[in-house]
């Protein structure tokens, strides 16, 4: 029973940090910038002003337009229950493993580029086109890179991945571990639509990906999709940090260890959000057609954090 | 790579407050008063879609300048987006132009209410020197409903930048005549 409660509080507090988190990046990186930028609470206040407005369909759009912002949400919350954050064995690792949450993830974008679509924009159609483009090479490369850790515990499902982790804390500095980590870090960058990939701050069409696809919503349907991807951008971080170094993650639910638990994962994400601020003021926006070759990357190191994996198993 | 981490390091934060003039007499704030909760709603939150509609790209050159450090408008929480369904407020330049006076209203028409719409420049708010032009079919104001011009030719980044936020309510300390309350 503590376990279901804890499996919701769990996916309340995603959703609860995820929009703080967006706000984190965007914060550190005018301060790189030398601005004194928006607070990092800033879009807790612009999703509370989109669920306010009034919501403008075009006339040109069917009913998937206004369905599809409900799958996004809606799966994304519900990878949220399956990747430990707080808590390591949790009631619904016995529902979905880690091909649940890749397949679920790819569920929210394969509807998110229908709705893309749906309008007939030019634009809508470019981005769902480009997001494609990129998910099919970016999912198989989340799951691999996932794999090389599952060959060590032994078993795919994430918090049994955490569990074992804990128990040998040698195997994190393991080729595998490493390999893997470095494969879905740049996974995580595209998949989430930051610096290299597509440009979450952009106001230029021809350059956009994530945002040519949401540029005929508003008003609540906006928000349900914003919140969504900075749930997904939290659910990345988590996975990174959790499934790589799971130190501080609540093995018993005593309010000891979860509390520790919470303050160590918001130190995790915080560390993961300053580094992606850091790197994308590093970095320029690659040409779309090098996209490929960055996630050529990615896959071809999970391949080898599994074959080490196996290797040295 | 330590150079550009080391300027970084080296530079403060250049961002400069909203500075206050005693008379603004570039401000002018026209039509409806915003509503209290109108003002609660986008108060802290303002996405803004620039229309050109027909401007010699002065004002666009001045409008550029508010994403510098400088003047950096994220502050006030004010962001500039790519489509109007995602804007709660126009700013529009330029006197509008044959070709842009139908663009221009399916674009009021494809923002969502609350909105609000500012015309910058002397162009927006009278067709400034393209008065009488036979390509001209008015100022802003003839074509959608305006509610603060901002004037000059161009305007400044920091006259935008406090008629925007007159138009919300936020100028810290307004000395023109009040709207709305406080």
């Amino acid at each position: 029973m503590t376990g279901y409660l804890l499996e919701i509080g769990q996916a309340l507090l995603a959703l609860l940090l995820a929009p703080g988190l967006t706000g984190l990046i965007r914060w550190f990186k005018a301060r790189l910038q030398g601005r004194r930028g928006a607070p990092p609470w800033q879009p807790y206040r612009d999703l509370r002003k989109l669920f306010g407005k009034e919501v403008i369909v075009s006339k040109n759009a069917s009913w998937l337009f206004r369905f599809a912002p409900y799958v996004i949400f809606s799966t994304t919350v519900a990878v949220t229950m399956l990747v430990p954050m707080i808590a390591a064995p949790l009631p619904f690792d016995a529902i979905g493993d880690l091909l649940a949450v890749v397949y679920l993830l790819l569920l929210g974008t394969f509807f998110l580029a229908l709705a893309g679509l749906d309008p007939g924009t030019a634009f809508g159609g470019m981005g769902a086109s480009r997001e494609m483009t990129v998910a099919a090479i970016a999912e198989p490369t989340i799951a691999l890179a996932i794999f090389g850790l599952a060959v060590g515990a032994g078993s795919t499902n994430l918090g049994r991945i955490v569990e074992q982790t804990l128990a040998h804390p040698g195997a994190v500095i393991n080729p595998g571990h490493l390999l893997g980590f470095a494969a879905l870090f740049i996974v995580m960058i595209a998949e989430t639509g930051r610096m290299p990939v597509d440009n979450p701050s952009t106001h230029l069409e021809l350059t956009m990906i994530h945002e040519a696809m949401i540029l005929e919503y508003s008003g609540r349907y906006l928000a349900l999709i914003e919140w969504a991807a900075s749930l997904k951008l939290l659910i990345f971080f988590a996975l990174l940090s959790n499934l790589f170094l799971p130190w501080g993650v609540a093995t018993t639910l005593s309010p000891g260890a979860l509390g520790v638990a919470l303050i160590a994962l918001t130190a995790k994400l915080a560390a993961l959000a300053i580094t992606v601020a850091v790197l994308e003021t590093r970095i320029a926006k690659l040409r779309l057609f090098r996209v490929p070759e960055l996630l050529g990357v990615s896959f071809v190191l999970a391949l080898l954090s599994v074959t080490s994996s196996f290797l040295l198993k | 790579m330590r150079g550009l981490f080391g300027k970084i390091l080296k530079t403060p934060v250049v961002t400069e407050p909203v500075a206050v003039a005693e008379d603004d007499r570039r401000i002018e704030t026209i039509g409806r008063r915003i509503e209290e909760r109108t003002r609660k709603l986008i108060g802290r939150s303002l996405h803004i879609r620039q229309v050109d509609a027909g401007s010699c790209n002065g004002c666009e050159i001045e409008i550029t300048g508010l994403l510098s450090p400088y003047y950096d408008l994220e502050r006030f929480g004010l962001h500039f987006v790519a489509s109007p369904r995602h804007a709660d407020c126009l700013l529009v330049t330029g006197p509008v132009t044959r070709n842009m006076a139908e663009p221009l209203r399916l674009t009021y028409e494809a923002t969502p209410e609350p909105k609000i719409v500012i015309a910058v420049g002397d162009c927006a708010r009278d067709c400034g020197v393209f008065k009488g032009s036979y390509a001209v079919a008015g100022s802003v104001a003839d074509i959608i409903p305006v509610d603060v011009i901002v004037g000059g030719c161009p305007p400044e980044p920091a006259d935008i930048l406090r008629g925007i936020l007159t138009a919300i309510d936020r100028l810290p300390h307004h000395f023109g005549p009040k709207r709305g309350t406080k």
